[in-house]
């Protein structure tokens, strides 16, 4: 088990700053999900890991030696790309051997590495078929049992789950995560999707514009995003940013309450809202409002119990409120949490 | 009137069938009039006693041409030329194109340069690249020679000394090898364009997938490179082969068939008899002999293609 180390890293292309000053650590066997839309530096960063790109500044670790300058073939790095990258014309046998060979593996480990990768991921009868007769999932276990097979330091996934079906995706993803905790094998899970993100690291780095935003645990990301790009970001609604002069107050969707229904100790928040549309989500229903008397009133969304949200109907002003212990404040100018 | 316009209009393009036709039609009129016609005409050609003198094809000889081209010394030296040469140039190629796309498929400075000298050779007229390997093979005044010289490769106390020339078209060998890289520099633009092509679609991933997976180099040219090549290297190699086997300009122009007949090839032999030996029955039974030839390598090309292809 491994840990991974990146200092102060960047990579330029031209003018446009891919990866501009990235620290992150992880610990030893964790799944680190690196979240960032497209454009965040994400991709620029994992081939760098692996050795694909040579960064302009800074350096990276693994298990405190730096391995900047090192060619990908002398890295215990294994990679799943997002397509998978099998090699076509050879079976999966071949391909799954294909890191062994290339690294001059004894021969003799060869047949027990294979048989254990194999079974790992239970592709047993798949080994004399071409890449292109499998199924996604097919696909994404033989990509893993290749990644797998020679005992990697690290492992980095590439988007892994974008070119599975729907239906398919939430088993590969829970194979996925099974597999690492299995193997205990670090591993850095590059994704665009926060659900994924969220669902499968034991921590998450968000990155923007070629820097970490904030990096934790899944539930510290959403409990107390450290600064409005992460508070916009995570969770479905994402947090309601509200401006008061130099300062931004952040309050999630379920900690607005009808200020007729409440009962709380300390208010933090009183917020008339003009309701203009109501979702229906089954056992709750989102409301979203704008804030009336004001001018750029940013548009909030509130989540209403399922009783509640029913005698609501769109066009009524309604007050709300919210506790002071879930209202998050940030200073508008730089964008960061103002700690209390 | 413009109506019954309109309505022949529509009644072509709006049925796939008859637009397919339309629009064949041209192409399929060509082939038979420029390719069927005089094929048929060869074969019957072959069959008759016809010379340019009197070319009418009116008394049939049956095998009789074939029988006495097969009798001719030069023909067999012909055939086995050919067949060597085509050989030999074809998989030079396969070897040269492949590097070659390999070279053209990364990113480096002056490949606009590079691009342009390595597509020269297809633009220029054969006689005119022949006349300038005349030149640089020339018995008297070869510039290679004048190298090997002052190199002391060759003349006195030389490697080769003490002659001072190597006389390249004199020597049945030399003069081989001189065909057989003047067809390798005038269809490699051919060969590695058409290897590129392919080269190009090879996903980057599975380059990159190559180097994490610790593959070297050679491990990445003759296991991913070269295997996802195969169906195009076989496109390359029936092509080229093809345009080789069939050429006769550069052996006319470059060393007439000798020293003796000694670099006779096929088509030129044809071209010799039914043409310049007013032989018309016996040039067409020669150049038949390709035929036979020519078709097994396009079938077996085609098969191996369209057989990668599917797996």
């Amino acid at each position: 088990m491994a840990v991974l180390e990146v200092r102060g890293l960047k990579k330029y292309f031209g003018k446009i700053r891919a990866v501009d000053g990235i620290d992150l650590k992880t610990k030893e066997g964790e799944l680190l999900a690196l979240l960032g839309s497209s454009g965040s530096g994400k991709t620029t960063l994992m081939r760098m890991l692996a050795g694909l790109e040579q960064p302009k500044e800074g350096d990276i670790l693994i298990d405190g030696r730096s391995v900047v300058g090192v060619p990908p073939r002398q890295r215990n790095v294994a990679m799943v790309f997002q397509n998978y990258a099998l090699y076509p014309h050879m079976t999966v046998r071949d391909n799954i051997t294909f890191p062994l060979k290339s690294r001059r593996v004894p021969k003799e480990t060869w047949g027990s590495k294979l048989d254990w990768a194999v079974s790992i991921l239970g592709i047993e009868p798949l080994l004399d078929r071409r890449p292109g007769r499998l199924s996604g999932g097919e696909k994404q276990r033989v990509a893993l049992a290749r990644a797998l097979v020679r005992d990697p330091e690290l492992f980095i996934f590439d988007e892994p789950l974008s070119a599975l079906d729907a239906q398919v995706r939430n088993i590969a993803r829970a194979e996925l995560r099974d597999l690492q905790k299995r193997t205990g094998i670090t591993t850095l899970y590059v994704t665009h999707d926060q659900i994924e993100a969220l669902g499968l690291g034991d921590r998450v780095a968000v990155l923007s514009y070629g820097r970490v935003r904030q990096i934790g645990t899944p539930e510290e990301l959403y409990a107390r995003p450290e600064d409005l790009f992460v508070a916009g970001f995570i969770g479905n609604p994402p947090m309601n940013l509200i401006v008061r002069e130099d300062r931004v107050l952040g309050v999630r969707a379920e900690h607005l309450f009808l200020k007729r229904k409440a009962q709380i100790a300390e208010s933090g928040l009183n917020l008339r809202l003009h309701i203009d549309q109501l979702e229906f989500l089954g056992s709750e229903w989102l409301a979203y409002g704008i804030e009336v008397g004001r001018e750029q009133a940013a548009r909030i969304i509130a989540r209403l119990p399922h009783d509640e949200g029913a005698m609501v109907r769109a066009g009524e002003t309604l007050d709300f409120v919210a506790e002071q212990r879930h209202v998050k404040l940030f200073d508008k100018a730089s964008g960061r949490l103002i700690s209390r | 009137m413009r109506e019954r316009i309109t309505n022949l209009w529509s009644a072509v393009v709006d049925h796939d069938r008859r637009l397919g036709w339309v629009m064949l039609g041209p192409a399929v009129i060509y082939v038979i009039v420029f390719v069927g016609v005089p094929f048929v005409l060869v074969i019957l050609l072959s069959f008759s006693n016809a010379t340019v003198g009197d070319p009418r094809i009116h008394h049939f000889v049956g095998l009789a041409n074939y029988i006495q081209v097969l009798h001719q010394p030069q023909f067999l030296t012909g055939l086995e030329n050919s067949l060597l040469i085509t050989f030999l140039t074809v998989a030079a190629l396969l070897v040269l194109a492949t590097l070659e796309a390999e070279l053209l498929a990364h990113k480096f400075r002056y490949k606009w340069l590079v691009q342009i000298l390595l597509i020269l050779p297809w633009a220029m007229p054969v006689s005119l690249a022949t006349l300038a390997w005349l030149w640089l093979l020339d018995a008297e005044f070869s510039p290679l020679d004048w190298i090997f010289r002052q190199i002391h490769i060759l003349g006195p106390g030389g490697l080769f000394g003490p002659a001072l020339h190597f006389y390249y078209l004199g020597r049945t060998k030399f003069a081989i090898a001189a065909i057989v890289a003047v067809n390798v520099w005038r269809m490699l633009p051919l060969a590695t364009i058409i290897v590129l092509a392919e080269r190009l679609s090879i996903p980057q991933d599975l380059f990159d997938q190559a180097q994490i997976d610790g593959a070297g180099l050679f491990r990445v040219l003759f296991r991913i490179t070269i295997p996802a090549l195969m169906p195009v290297l076989m496109v390359a190699v029936l092509f080229t082969a093809l345009l080789v086997f069939g050429d006769m300009a550069v052996v006319a122009l470059l060393t007439r068939g000798g020293p003796g007949n000694s670099t006779q090839v096929l088509p030129y032999w044809a071209f010799l008899q039914g043409i310049n030996g007013g032989d018309l029955s016996a040039g067409a039974a020669v150049a038949l002999f390709l035929l036979p030839v020519l078709l097994v390598m396009a079938i077996f090309a085609l098969r191996f293609a369209y057989r990668s292809e599917q797996a």
